[in-house]
């Protein structure tokens, strides 16, 4: 059943390892900039959208996949934001890009009033 | 600068360093499931973008590049925080490649089966990816 305790674990465990996975892509493919994009893999995605269609079907999915559409481009403009930043005045890549994840936050419930929302 | 693999990469990596990210991202799936199945798919969807392992994965590029300088015999501190700058617009081109994953499951999926969905979902996801790093590279 979605959601329930088992299923959450097999979740826990694909999730992981669907990370785990991207960012050994991403550590091997050089230049840096070229592994970067697996720092944006669609990692969640990936590891639960067998599960998710399996028992909700695939209609489910698919609208989960338009407000997908808003997710992602919020995370671009939040790591352009992080990318600038870190450029421009080099803090710790852990404070910034945890302090401008509101920025993420921000723009993806912005787009979700205003084009998803019903 | 050329495409390549460098698999010596992989030595950087401490097993704390693998299991920090199986961890968040195993606790991101999950919180993306449970927040799909509290406030419906609609509201869930956007989770399934949600840069959970985006700050750890940089601060683990930028405590690398300093580990190397200090190697050495360098303060990278200000060189590794730039390494992780370029990783932040590599991510950022990546995000414009999950769009499109998503836009082609959006599409697809009502019509398709799931596999042919995630399929042409993940062929749209690495030609975008790779096309805007391509072009942001030549501008």
């Amino acid at each position: 059943m979605h959601g329930s305790m088992p299923d959450l674990i097999a979740r826990f465990l694909i999730g992981g390892s669907v990370v785990i996975l991207f960012s050994i892509l991403g550590d091997v493919f050089k230049p840096k900039s070229l592994g970067g994009i697996f720092a944006a893999a669609p990692t969640i995605a990936l590891a639960s959208i067998s599960l998710t269609a399996h028992q909700q079907g695939n209609a489910y999915v698919s609208l989960e996949a338009r407000s997908m559409i808003a997710g992602a481009l919020a995370f671009f403009l939040y790591a352009c934001v992080v990318s600038f930043i870190l450029m421009r005045y080099r803090p710790r890549s852990l404070v910034a890009a945890g302090a401008l994840s509101p920025i993420w936050f921000a723009v993806a419930f912005t787009l979700w009033a205003l084009l998803l929302r019903k | 600068m050329l495409i390549g693999i460098n698999v010596a990469k992989l030595r950087e990596g401490k097993p704390s360093e693998y299991l920090t990210r199986f961890l968040f991202g195993g606790i991101v799936t999950v919180l993306a499931t449970l927040i799909a199945r509290h406030y419906g798919p609609i509201l869930g969807g956007l989770f399934m973008a949600f840069p959970g392992i985006f700050a750890p994965g940089l601060s683990m590029t930028e405590t690398h590049a300093i580990e190397r300088k200090a190697a050495a015999g360098a303060n990278g501190i200000l060189f590794a925080r730039a390494e992780a700058s370029v990783e932040a617009a590599g991510a950022s081109i990546g995000a414009l490649g999950m769009a499109a994953f998503a836009l082609v499951l959006w599409k697809f999926l009502p019509t398709h089966t799931l596999t042919l969905a995630l399929t042409l979902a993940g062929a749209a996801w690495l030609a975008v990816s790779v096309l805007f790093w391509w072009l942001r590279k030549r501008i």
